[in-house]
This record gives C-alpha cells, structure tokens and sequence, in this order.
C-alpha cells in the first residue's frame, strides 16, 4: 500500500528524498494532485506531498517577480496578482474540468512542470518563459538552485527550461521565482463567422503577421476569433485596422467586449469545448500552423466523429476522439506526417494510457540523450518514474 | 587567467591531427600557420589572447559530425566559434584544442512569413536575419549591439538580448529550434515550426549552454511583425534615484516599454562629446524610454510616461517627434562604448544584473569602490531588466592597472549578487566570471550543471576552461554513495 509523506519545508523535503534514496523508495511527486491523469500511469512506493510546503515568500509588483512555495496554490497566486493588476502571462489553463476534477485545483509549479500555457503561449510564451528560478532537491538528495529573481540572466545553464515540463521527473522544487506581467486594461475579440479550417488559419496567420498586436487566435467550427488587449485608445484602434485587413476573408464579423472576451478566452484556454464527452479521448496536438488544417484532415478522414478546435493560429489542435483500446495514437501520430511537431495525449483511461506512448516518441539519438539528462538529476529514477514514457 | 594545463600528448600529435582533418575538410578549410591562425586568437574579450591548436571551418553538417566524432574518439578538445564577438571570452582558443569555426553556415534556409519563422545557418548574422526579412515588415527580436557582427549561432549559446528584451524577451523566448552536433557526432533536431518541446526542453537547456554542448547546425527563429511606430522619450534627472524611481513607477503604472535605458552622468557626458546627440550634461540620471505599438498607443503611453516622470522630478523631458530625432535619442547610448574608448586607453565592461529596486545601492556602493581602487567607473545599463553595463577605465599597459580593474570587476559582481542579483545578464560566463562563479552557486549547484555537461560530453571536450571554475570528472561526478537511514525522519508528517 502507497503511503504518503508530506514534508514541512525545504529541509524536510531533503530528508525526506535522502531517506527515499537510502530506502530505494519511488517517490510520486505531486502538489494538489489536479494532474495525476495526465502521463503514463506510475507505480510508486510512496506519494510525496508538496502541498505543506506552502505559501507567497516574496511578491514585488514593481520588480514582475513573485517567489513562491511549490505547494501554493494556482488560485492563490492568481489572486494575490490581480489585486495590483498583474498576471501570469503565459495564460496557465486549468485542466481539472477537462480531467473530470473540480475547477480550480492545481499548483503554479504544477503548471510548470507541465509547461502548459494558454492561448496567449503565441505571443508570452509558455510557463518555461517565465520561470526565473528555482531551488529544489535532486534524486542525489541535494539541495540546489538555479537561475534567480532578475529578468536577465544567463549565468550557468539555464535548468529553469529543462524543469519546466519536465512532469516532476528530474528534481523536486520547494521554491520558484516566476515573472509576472500588468494585466491588460482591455480585451477584445473580433470573431469572424463562417469560415472553413483552412479559410480561418489563413485568416489567422494574417493577423498574427499583421501590427495588429494579435495576443490570441483560435478557430472552433463556425467561428475564428482574434484577441487584441492593451490600453483602450490602442484596442479600439487596432480593431478598426484588423477589420479591414479580415475585409479580404469574406467572412461576417462580430466583436466582443471585455468581459465576453475573458470568458470566452478562458474556455479556449481550459478546453472547455472539448468536456462535454467524458468518455472520449483527448489529444494535444503541436504543429506549425500552416499544416493544422492537413492534419486535422488526415484524422478527420478516418474518424469522421471527431471533435476538435485550433488555438494557437493553427498551431494547436486540441482533438476528441471516440474511445478506443489505442487512443487512435498511430491515426494521430501518424497524421503528422514529416511536418514537425508532437502529438500528447492528454484524456484517456489508465489502462490506456499504460498501453501507449502519452508523449511523442522520439529519435532513438534523443532518447538517449534524454535518459542521460535524466540521470544527470536523478539517478536511482526516484522521482514520477515512467510518468513521461 | 589561468587555462586548464595543456596536454603534451596532444601538443606533439597535432601534425596528425591537422592531416586528420586535412582529410575530412579538404582545401582552405584546415588553417595550421601561425598568420593564417592570427585572427582568431581572441574574441571580443581581446585582454586575453591564446593561439588554437589548429583551425578548422567546416562547410557541410557531415563535416562538423565527422570532426566531433574523431575529436571524441582521440579525446582532442574543441572550442566552437561563431564570429568571435563574445564578451566574456566564451569563444577564446584554448592552445591544445582544435577551434572549430562556424563562419562557413552563412545561408539563410528559409523564410516561412506564414508561420513566423525563419530557418538560418548559424554562422549568419543577427542583423542578417532582419534584414533578410524587413522588406515584408518583419524582423528578429534580440538586437545585441553587437548585431551587426554577431552570429545567430553564438546568440545560441549566449542566450543573448539587447535593449528590447524586457519586451521581447531573449534568444531563448524567441527561439523555435536547432539541430546540433553532439559530441559523439550523432545529428540530433530539438523544436521545430512548432511550439514546445516534445519531451524535456533540452531546446532552453542549450540556449545559453556557451558551447559546452553541443554545436549548433541550424537555427529556427521567430520572426515579429515591425511594431508601426516607435517613439522614444528622453529624461533627465537631478539624481540617479530620481531616474531610478521613474523606472519603478513607469513598470509598476503597467506600462513594459520596448526599451529603457539608463546613463550617469560620466556616460551621458562622454557619449555626448562623441555624437552630440543633445543630451542634458546637467542630469544625473539619464533614462531613455521607448514606446512601440500601433500610433495611438505609443501617443497615449509617451504622455503618460512623461507624466510620471515630471511626478518625479525630471528636469528634460523631451520626446522624438521623428524617426531621425529618435534615431538621435538613441545614437549616444549605441556609441557608448565607443565613446568611453575616447576617454581611456582601455576599458572592461562588465554585465551583472540586479533587481531593479536595488539600482540606487549598487551605483553609490559601486561609486564608493570606484575611488577605492582608484579607477573611474561609467554606467550605462537596461534599467528596465535590472542588466548593469558599468564600465571600469584603465590601461591595459600598465600590469597593476589591469589587475586593479579585475579586481574592482569582481568586487562589483559580487556586489551584484549580494543584493540578489546575478553575475551575467547577457554576456555568459566564459573565462571572464568563470572564477566568480562560486560567489553565485554552491559546490552542489555547480556539480548539478556539470552533471548535465556530462550528459552531453561526458570526457569534458567541449569549449574547456569556460563557465566551471574547476571541472571535475564525470565518473566522479556520478558516484553517488548511498546511506539507508534506519530511522525514517520521524517528525514530518506521514499518513
């Protein structure tokens, strides 16, 4: 039977890992648990709980920095941020619903070691864009750091990118330095209705190319829609001339205001569209955006069922698929073709994401490559083992 | 600066190795004379000076594969270089490697406007790139100053930025993909036109890795639309707290500008004297705002930066009216350096960065070791991101000159870290803070960074004597001994 360990603070958790090494103990490293669903499934000896380790250590508006414990709280954080009107640029998106939780759940350095991001990923990058630093405990159990608090620094490697969606594989954090952004002042949409996939990625990629300062495009059947933030002389502004440059894409037009927007942008962000079947499979698809349309197509041809919407200006598919033993996993994987990119599967049941590869597998050059980064960390595979096969 | 011990073995086989690579780079590609060696014994980084083993510059990524693999199965050491314009000495030879010279990548790949990238070779320019892709209203985000001369490969392994960073971000956030050269010469390709990386980000782990690596073949950009205005503000302040204080107000009223620089009164003054840019010599403090959006945003925002900065004080407050006033604006600050070169025979420019509440602490503490080493100090520094550029005037001629300002350089990079800041900003670690690195990071950080240099390079070929103060071996490094606790840590919480 699984026991849990849930240390106090930083030094607890180092004990905790160097008796986990001592006893050959397999750690399942988790803070709320609002992601246990998503990767391969593990079995491990013992859960390692971080949610003790808890709270805001430094938040300094003027600095775009906020320190903090790896157990606090996504909602705490982004409670404290809006109340100076900042906010985490990287649009970190809540995956309980989609995962059959409750909304709400989740920690910040769950959302990193995910590396998720929102919509706006297109223009403020992902959350391994905006983790500054960290300290944590490696699988020798040793204390360590890297990075920092300031916004410039490249001394030493940056380990930041490499723990960031490393789906808590390498080393166990206790605290993280992240930066933060001012909240926009406004945000509108300008929808456009009626286009076919690849009519509306066009239609995207010309607003992401234009000066229009696009900070989200996504395409769900039927409707396209173009996020503009920013100060309201400057959206108002910048809706006009993004108007008349969709002019050419035939299509009628609507826009919504603030408040509209931000609900809208944040079902785009949670996925939203895709939770009304809980028993299909869910697919994340990363791609060059131009080849979304051909991909989604190849799918489409031999699972004419299929749900899906673009977010990204193409370059994301978030796909629903009927259930099935294999996820469909060769269909999708298979749709990509040469274009680049990586398919994750992000829904399915335990059994069958213990028969197929969650993440995109890889060359067999980076899979060794891989292995000995992750043995650079963590040598006994202490911590999640398995999780990213 | 002391270098690791050159290898006698190595030294006296190096005929063979010249005629080894003889037969995998045919032709000029293979450079053993001492003149034909000369311009590549130092970088930008030009105090320190060292003559290569022999130079190789290869053409094909096969020949690069070919290289590493006979340097890893002879145990040659390499130092890659892009165009040698590191700062820090990240590309300086090393007198038994091989330098493995990247200038030959100069090819611009593909221009994709759809998807926002561009796929280069890595010898080419940082400035290459935009100017490949202007004529369509694009252009590449990091703007070193260097960015004329500057490969895109080395931007790579510096991780370098520029003045719009605190915008746009760095190399890293700009960033899409690479293929590289391990050491065993095996090809590999991280990212792509797509965003993230598929399994661990090893695409951010290389940004920034100086070479220690692996070699970079080819490089995926994102390209931004050219925002359609910019303006620029110029301030003057009757103290450097007061321009410090604008800066803090200006971010924390929620405005990011695409830049903000900032000058004491030294540096205003020398750049000055050198273009004329019409720069208040009675301030103190000088900062530089830069606002870029579409035109009702950026007239919008400069009046509301300009109502901040007279709350504080400002005693100049004057704001481009024209492309070639803003160009003005900014020409003082570019010539910088240059223009402090007037004033000294020779200057080190160091490159720590803070948290930008503590701007006012370090310049009086920097002021205060100025006179203390006897040596002038000029600061001229990307207020908004915390990135210090201060400048320590001496002659290189004189030994104990150059030992002061060495000295007087570390102080303030200590001073830096002290505060909460970092050792490097944007310049990497190379030779030049490789032995500071210490004062940043225990024994346990760096032996955790050396274990993942040996994921790549697990004989330490790649770029030695750079960023580790001591290398230590990757067996060593991997040992790891292991005690069973018979007590299992009764005071934390278990159920």
């Amino acid at each position: 039977m699984t026991g849990t360990i849930k240390p106090r603070d930083a030094k607890e958790l180092r004990q905790a890992v160097e008796w986990a090494l001592g006893e050959g103990v397999t750690l399942d490293v988790r803070g709320e648990g609002s992601k246990l669903a998503l990767g391969k499934p593990m079995q491990c000896a013992q859960v390692l709980d971080l949610s003790g380790i808890s709270g805001i250590v430094d938040y300094a508006p003027e600095e775009l920095v906020v320190t903090l414990r790896a157990g606090t709280p996504m909602r705490e954080v982004e409670a404290l941020l809006a109340q100076r009107n900042q906010m985490l640029a990287f649009e970190p998106p809540d995956l309980g619903p989609l995962l059959g939780l409750a909304p709400g759940r989740g920690t910040l350095v769950g959302a990193v070691m995910g590396n998720l991001a929102g919509s706006r990923r297109l223009s403020a990058g992902a959350a391994r864009d905006h983790l500054l630093g960290f300290s944590g405990v490696n699988g020798r159990g040793e204390a360590f750091k890297s990075g920092g608090r300031v916004m410039k620094n490249v001394t030493g490697y940056d380990l930041s990118k490499v723990l960031a969606g490393s789906w808590g594989t390498l080393a166990v954090l206790d605290e993280v330095s992240v930066k933060v952004l001012p909240a926009p002042d406004q945000t509108a949409t300008l929808m456009l209705l009626g286009l076919e996939d690849a009519a509306a990625v066009r239609a995207m990629c010309a607003a992401m190319g234009s000066p229009h300062e696009v900070s989200g495009a996504a395409h769900m059947p039927g409707r396209t829609a173009l996020r503009l933030e920013g100060v309201a002389p400057s959206v108002e502004a910048r809706l006009k001339g993004l108007r008349e440059l969709m002019a050419d894409a035939g299509a009628k037009m609507e826009e919504l205001g603030t408040l509209e927007s931000r609900t809208f942008w944040r079902e785009v962000r949670d996925v939203a569209p895709l939770n009304s079947g809980p028993d299909e499979i869910v697919w994340k698809i990363s791609c060059p955006p131009t080849e979304g349309p051909a991909i989604l197509g190849r799918i489409k041809a031999q699972r004419p069922t299929a749900r899906a919407f673009y977010d990204w200006s193409g370059g994301l598919i978030w796909l629903a698929l009927p259930p099935s033993a294999d996820a469909d996993h060769t269909l999708v994987r298979g749709a990509l073709g040469a274009t680049g990119g990586h398919a994750t599967l992000i829904r399915a049941p335990e059994a069958v994401r213990a028969a197929v590869p969650v993440f995109q597998p890889q060359t067999a050059a980076l899979v060794a490559l891989a292995a000995r980064v992750k043995e650079s960390f963590d040598p006994k595979t202490l911590f999640n083992p398995g999780r990213m096969g | 600066m002391e270098m690791p011990p050159l290898d006698p073995a190595i030294l006296d086989r190096r005929t063979e190795i010249v005629a080894a690579l003889r037969a995998i780079v045919p032709g000029e590609g293979v450079i053993d004379d001492l003149d034909g060696m000369r311009p590549f014994e130092c970088d930008a980084l030009s105090a320190y000076r060292q003559m290569p083993l022999v130079v190789v510059l290869p053409e094909t990524v096969a020949q690069v594969a070919t290289i590493l693999r006979y340097c890893q199965d002879n145990k040659v050491k390499v130092v890659p270089r892009g165009a040698g314009t590191s700062l820090s000495g990240g590309s300086m030879p090393v007198g038994d490697a091989i330098l493995l010279g990247m200038s030959k990548f100069n090819r611009v790949l593909e221009l994709d406007y759809a998807n926002r990238c561009a796929r280069v070779q890595p010898g080419v320019t940082n400035l290459g790139v935009t100017k490949a892709v202007e004529h369509e209203g694009f252009y590449y985000a990091p703007d070193p100053s260097s960015q004329i001369a500057c490969s895109i490969g080395g931007n790579v392994a510096e991780n370098s930025g520029g003045v719009h960073c605190l915008k746009y971000g760095l190399t890293t956030n700009n960033l899409l993909g690479i293929e590289m050269v391990l050491m065993n010469g095996e090809v590999v390709r991280l990212g792509g036109k797509h965003l993230d990386a598929e399994g661990y980000d090893l695409l951010g782990l290389m940004t920034g890795s100086e070479g220690l690596l692996g070699v970079v073949t080819e490089v995926t950009v994102r390209l931004l639309r050219k925002p359609s205005t910019a303006r620029a503000v110029l301030l003057g302040f009757p103290t450097e707290a007061g321009a410090a204080d604008c800066v803090a107000a200006v971010i924390a009223s929620g405005i990011i500008p695409g830049g903000m620089e900032m000058m004491d009164k030294e540096a205003t003054k020398c750049a000055e004297a050198y273009v004329g840019a019409g720069y208040p010599l009675d301030a103190e403090g000088l900062l530089i705002v830069e606002l870029d959006g579409p035109p009702v945003e950026v007239d919008y925002l400069v009046e509301r930066v300009a109502e901040i900065a007279r709350g504080r004080g400002a005693t100049t407050i004057r704001v481009s009216n024209d492309e070639q006033e803003r160009v003005l604006f900014w020409a003082g600050r570019k010539a910088a350096f240059p223009a402090v070169g007037q004033i000294s025979p020779d200057y080190m420019c160091l490159d720590g960065s803070v948290p930008r509440g503590k701007l006012v602490e370090v310049l009086a503490e920097m002021r205060r070791l100025s006179k203390q080493y006897g040596l002038r100090v000029v600061n001229v520094f990307h207020a908004g991101d915390g990135n210090l550029h201060p400048l320590i005037l001496f002659d290189a001629n004189d030994p104990d000159e150059l030992r002061r300002c060495e000295e007087l350089g570390a102080d303030i990079l200590r001073l830096c870290v002290r505060v909460g800041g970092v050792l490097t900003g944007e310049h990497g670690v190379g030779i030049e803070k490789r032995d500071l690195m210490g004062v940043q990071f225990t024994e346990i950080d760096l032996d955790q960074q050396m274990r993942v240099k040996c994921a790549f390079d697990p004989d330490h070929l790649l770029n030695p004597g750079k960023v580790f103060p001591k290398l230590r071996r990757c067996a060593e490094l991997g040992r790891l001994v292991v005690t069973q606790n018979n007590i299992p840590f009764p005071d934390i919480p278990r159920f």
